[in-house]
């Protein structure tokens, strides 16, 4: 209970002090007059103030229509869709793909060479490709947000096949040599053993993942045209950055916030499923 | 009958020869120890009749079978010097890892699992997690572990090494206790003389370079073994003798001329 006191004044404190920094720097340039490394007014820095209390008011320039919150969060809950479906269908397919190269390790040295180069394609490229693709092969239900969420999964699954790799091959010596005392088979020491001992890995893993994948959802609703998302809020908002700044400000809010709320899930499953000693946490 | 049978077992290790000619017989209910300076192989004839690694040459028999089909019927069981307790298990589930390995059904694991924490004195831990334990109460546990499936032949290397002088005593104590209980044989690795002759029925010394047998010194301590035994002449005698023997492997070791010795 004390410790939850701490941990929510040190939250606050911290946030105070971002809060401080912004409004510090900001004062402190536009008072001085310096322009480098840019000019700071109330386009490039709004009041931070101005930012949140934008998300109350109305979400078009011209003072009708639903709040900015409403919009925004509408947007956030589609592209949490997407990105929640990539994230599972990633970490899936990296955690079977990560079984499988640490338990043959020739099928390592083979594919992973090909899984590394995959991460280098520019997924900027890819996803517009992706969405052409696969919208006519999905079901009507999976139109659009299920090629984005292919692209989220595309960006999730490589940290965690690298990570459960690493996990599984991680495992003690000594473990290893009771196990095959034990007269246990490769696949029930995978089992009882590798995979429990490489929990902290993957969900290492899989916090990298759980924000990569709203990145990745986001990244793929930008070129693909789907106008329910964050995505299309992003490109809308920047389009009147010069005019009204704190919209495509707002919309990056509530994108960090969707984020830090997946970053926060992960947390919060790994605290339930992983009983470690503290130090052999990853 | 014999329970562990090792016939002119070689180990290389590349170059090095880490054993030569072994020949070691044990039997039923018998405690040996095996004892020697580092490199004197002990650790590697351990895991040699445990299956865990292959001798180059000679043969190993457990309960009158190969070694490999001794493993895979789940002969013996085994504790090393770190606990190797798996730390996502509670100690109770910990216990009874080699039970699910071998199949056993819910109620009968759970009801070994207590007698088997009874027999440790942990009676109350079930539950909790190994970091929580104490190094003494760690090996307890890994301990009860091996013991659990009731293996006929229990293979110890170092399990009390990483344990402080008083923890070690009284854990030598409570491991003659619960051998006796079990009736089980025991194959014990130790760097510590006192350790081996407390102990023992018989100690085996090894000496280095290559690893081999050089004296095997039966203990006819009066048993129980009691704190006191400790301090008797005759244990004295004993240590003295072990004592003797593993200086004897060791002088030999340095009559090679210093000149050869750095080329090796």
């Amino acid at each position: 209970m004390r410790r939850a006191t701490v941990r929510v004044a040190l939250f606050v404190v911290v946030l105070a002090v971002l809060w401080g920094l912004w409004e510090g720097y900001r004062w402190l340039w536009i008072h001085e007059g310096w322009t480098w490394p840019f000019r700071v007014d109330d386009t490039t820095m709004p009041h931070l103030a101005d930012i949140f209390s934008a998300l109350w008011g109305s979400a078009s320039p011209g003072g009708v229509g639903p709040r900015l919150i409403t919009v925004l969060g509408k947007g956030a809950l589609f592209t949490a869709k997407e990105a929640a479906a990539g994230f599972a269908l990633g970490a899936l397919v990296g955690f079977t793909l990560g079984v499988f190269l640490a338990q043959f390790r020739l099928l390592q040295r083979g594919l992973l060479p090909w899984v590394v180069a995959s991460q280098t394609v520019p997924i900027l490229v890819v996803a517009p490709m992706v969405v052409v693709w696969a919208n006519p092969k999905l079901p009507s239900g999976l139109q659009d947000w299920g090629a984005v969420a292919l692209i989220a999964a595309y960006l999730t699954f490589f940290p965690v096949t690298v990570n459960t790799i690493r996990g599984l091959q991680s495992v003690d010596r000594r473990a290893l040599e009771l196990m095959r005392s034990y007269a246990a088979g490769e696949w029930r020491i995978l089992w009882k053993l590798r995979f429990p001992a490489s929990l902290p890995y993957i969900f290492a893993a899989l916090k990298v993942s759980a924000t990569a994948s709203v990145v990745g959802a986001l990244i793929g609703e930008l070129p693909s045209s789907i106008p329910n998302g964050l995505g299309a809020q992003i490109i809308n908002f920047s389009q009147y950055y010069s005019t009204e700044p704190r919209g495509l400000w707002a919309t990056n809010v509530i994108a960090a916030a969707l984020g830090i709320s997946f970053f926060l899930v992960i947390v919060l499953v790994e605290k339930l499923v992983v009983r470690r000693a503290p130090e052999n946490l990853v | 009958m014999s329970v562990v049978k090792v016939a002119g077992v070689t180990k290389q290790f590349g170059q090095t020869t880490a054993l030569q000619g072994i020949e070691l017989e044990i039997t039923e209910r018998e405690f040996v120890s095996l004892i020697g300076p580092s490199g004197c192989g002990k650790s590697t004839l351990l895991r040699i009749v445990a299956d865990l690694i292959e001798p180059s040459a000679g043969t190993v028999a457990v309960n009158g079978k190969p070694a490999r089909q001794a493993r895979t019927d789940r002969d013996y069981g085994i504790v090393f010097q770190d606990p190797v307790l798996y730390d996502w298990r509670t100690v109770a589930k910990n216990v009874a890892l080699p039970l699910e390995m071998a199949r056993w059904p819910r109620q009968k694991r759970n009801e070994r699992v207590r007698e088997m924490l009874e027999l440790v004195e942990l009676q109350g831990f079930e539950s909790h997690r190994p970091w929580q334990l104490s190094g003494g109460m760690q090996q307890r546990v890994s301990i009860a572990r091996a013991l659990s499936f009731e293996p006929p032949l229990l293979l110890m290397d170092e399990p009390f090494g990483a344990l402080d002088e008083m923890t070690r005593e009284r854990m030598n104590m409570e491991l003659l206790k619960i051998w006796e209980a079990s009736g089980s044989t025991i194959v014990f690795v130790t760097h510590s003389i006192a350790e081996a002759v407390f102990l023992s029925t018989r100690v085996v010394v090894m000496s280095p370079r290559p690893g081999r047998i050089s004296e095997v010194i039966p203990i006819d301590l009066p048993r129980p073994r009691l704190a006191t035994t400790r301090e008797e002449p005759r244990f004295f005698e004993l240590v003295t003798r072990v004592r003797e023997a593993l200086h004897l492997g060791h002088d030999l070791d340095r009559a090679v001329p210093p000149a050869q010795e750095a080329t090796a």
